[in-house]
Order: C-alpha cells, then structure tokens, then sequence
C-alpha cells in the first residue's frame, strides 16, 4: 500500500499526518490528501452531514444549481455565477491566508496542512471534458446531489452515469495521457 | 427573517457563504472541499471491481460522503420550507432562445420539460442525463477534482494547476452550451 505511484514519486511528505493515512488515496489524487491522525467515532461525521445541508440549501437557494443559471453563464447573458464563484474564490483565499499566516487549528487542536497540486494533462482534457457535460446536466457533481434533493428524481440517473464515468476513467487511467 | 432567507440569494452572499466552506472543513477536522470525490468512494464501496483506483480505504473518506447526503438533505429543506413562489429568472435572451425550443416552464431550477422520467428512453433523455452524467463524472476524476475542488479550493491556495483546470472547465462549457446543448435541445 505504500509503494509510490511512478507519477507522484517526487511528491513531498511534510505531514505526519501522511504516515497514518491511505497512501494510496492521497497519493493518486489531490483531492484527497487532508487526513487527520486521531481516530476518531463514527458519529463524528455527523458535523460534516450538517455542513453539508447548510451548503445544500446556499446551492439552492442562490440558484447554483439551476440549470438555466449554467446555460446563462456560458452564453454570457448574467453575471450572477461569475460574482457567485468570484466571491467563493476571495472569501476562500482570504480564509486560507488568514489560516496559514495566523497558523490556526482544527476545533481539536491538529494542524491544518495544505498540499500544492500538481500539473498534469489531465487537468486539461478531464477540464474539457467536464466542462462538456457541466453545460450540458446544468450541474458540477455537488450540485447534482442537490437537484436530486430538490425532488427532480431523474436526476439519480445523471448521478448513476457520473458514477459510471468515474469507473470507466478508473479502469481506463493507465491508457490516458497524463 | 424567513422571509428574507426565502427570496433568492444575491450573488455576493451565496459567493460568501460557499466561499466560507472551505475554513469551516479546514477548522471541522482538516478536510479539503472537494465533492466530485464522492464518486470515486461510492465506486470504491459498491464496485472496486479489483481496479487499483478504487482500491483504498474509502471508509476514511467517509466524512465526504455525509457531506453529501447533507447536500441532499439540504436540497429538500430549500425546496420544501424555503421555497420561493416566483419563477426562476433568468435572462430575457435566454427565455426567447428556449422559448424557441418548446422549453418554458420555469417553476423549477432544472427544466422539466427535458428532465423528466418520460424522457429517459428518448434520445433527448440518452444525452442529457446519460451522456451528460458520464462526462461529468469521467472529466471530473481524470481532471483530479469539479468546481469545488478546483475552482474553489485549489484556486483559495492558489494552486496554479487548478487555474488551468478551471479555465478547461469553462471552455468545455462555452463549447458545449452554444454549440452542442442547442442541436441537443433539438432532439
């Protein structure tokens, strides 16, 4: 489970955290390499469920994940998802400095650690490929969850075809540029 | 107060409130935001099918997965007790344009006229949500994360890769909605 993927060999392991966590998971994909090294309750989780329905209802709410906001975005004709996600991406930076500058911690003490992304073709040929069906759904994966919760129950077929995409691009990654 | 939570959002407070997302994962337990993960950990749970990608401990990754039934959850709250009785609105240009393809029923976020069960065996059906659901899911793992993982969070670290990424996001999307959705909506 520890041998490095050829690709990321040169990745640079700064966090304990690294040591207890999956390496395979984090290693393969950037998403995924925040761990934290106390083992913790399952009901724990249940703070990130509540995180989840107050982003739930800010996706609905501001219309995010409505279909004809999407379409209006990539014809150009509002501004409304540019200052959506141009706001998201201050708010964010700002947080991320503050968070880093004044070294703050996790509610149980950890230290927060960040990993740099690392450039791959991936990024622009998944990019494209994702930007072809995003215009297309009307919705980014999370928004789809939201669409399903709103009670457009066809959705759940979307959600099965984007699990599918994600299974073929796993059993296919090897035959990919990257 | 619910009145004023019932009334779509301005673009700058969902903008704040999405952007604040990220701190509070940081700070709940340093877990980077990132949704279009969850599909790689359904796929690890349900059908890893001995493919090294989905070959890894996704109960670690479980807080992930509350996130997004949360999101679900969240979803029917907001249509459910937060609903706003006006119509969506939407640009007058884009009203006329789908106007001209039959569509203009606005009652909903997602036009019900193209998703609905009726159309699921339809060609119109095979493209929008199965076409559409794969390429999402295939583009977004291949390009390591969505709009949260990249644009968002890799973008509030500036990261220089999600940029490019991003930027491939909206190309393929000013493609695909001036080029491909309209032929669609023909269908």
């Amino acid at each position: 489970m520890i041998d490095a993927p050829k690709d990321k060999k040169q990745r640079v392991i700064t966090s304990p955290e690294y040591k207890h966590s999956d390496f395979e998971v984090r290693s393969l994909d950037s998403q995924c390499v925040n761990a934290s090294e106390k083992q913790v309750p399952f009901y724990y989780n249940f703070k990130y469920m509540l995180a989840g329905i107050l982003f739930g209802v800010i996706l609905v709410k501001a219309e995010v994940i409505s279909w004809f906001r999407i379409q209006e975005m990539f014809r150009l004709e509002s501004f409304h998802m540019y200052g959506v996600i141009g706001t998201a991406v201050v708010v964010g930076a700002i947080s991320v400095f503050l968070i880093k500058k004044l070294n703050i911690k996790t509610i149980r003490g950890e230290v927060i650690d960040f990993q740099d992304k690392k450039f791959n073709k991936g990024q622009i040929f998944g990019g494209l490929t994702f930007g072809l069906g995003w215009a297309i759904t009307g919705a980014c994966p999370g928004p789809l969850f939201a669409q399903l919760g709103t009670g457009v129950t066809v959705i759940a077929v979307t959600i099965l075809s984007a699990i599918a995409g994600t299974w073929v691009y796993g059993k296919f990654r090897d035959r990919l540029p990257s | 107060m619910l009145e004023l939570i019932k009334q779509p959002w301005h673009w700058s407070v969902a903008g704040l409130f999405i952007g604040l997302t990220v701190p509070l994962l940081l700070i709940l337990g340093n877990k980077s935001f990132g949704l279009s993960a969850n599909l790689r950990h359904i796929c690890a749970a349900c059908i890893p099918a001995n493919i090294p990608f989905f070959k890894y401990d996704w109960k670690k990754e479980a807080w992930n997965l509350f996130y997004i039934v949360g999101v679900i959850i969240g979803g029917f709250i907001a249509a459910h007790y937060l609903h706003d009785p006006e119509q969506v609105k939407v640009a007058p240009t884009l009203v006329a344009d789908l106007a001209s393809h039959g569509i203009d029923d606005y009652s909903e976020l997602v036009p019900t006229q193209i998703f609905n069960w009726d159309n699921l065996l339809t060609l119109k059906g095979l493209f929008f949500f199965v076409v559409g659901g794969f390429l999402v899911g295939f583009g977004t793992r291949y390009a390591g994360g969505c709009t949260s993982g990249h644009a968002i969070s890799g973008l509030s670290n500036l990261q220089w890769p999600s940029l490019v990424a991003t930027i491939c996001f909206m190309v393929g999307g000013f493609i695909s909605a001036n080029l491909i959705v309209p032929f669609l909506l023909n269908l």
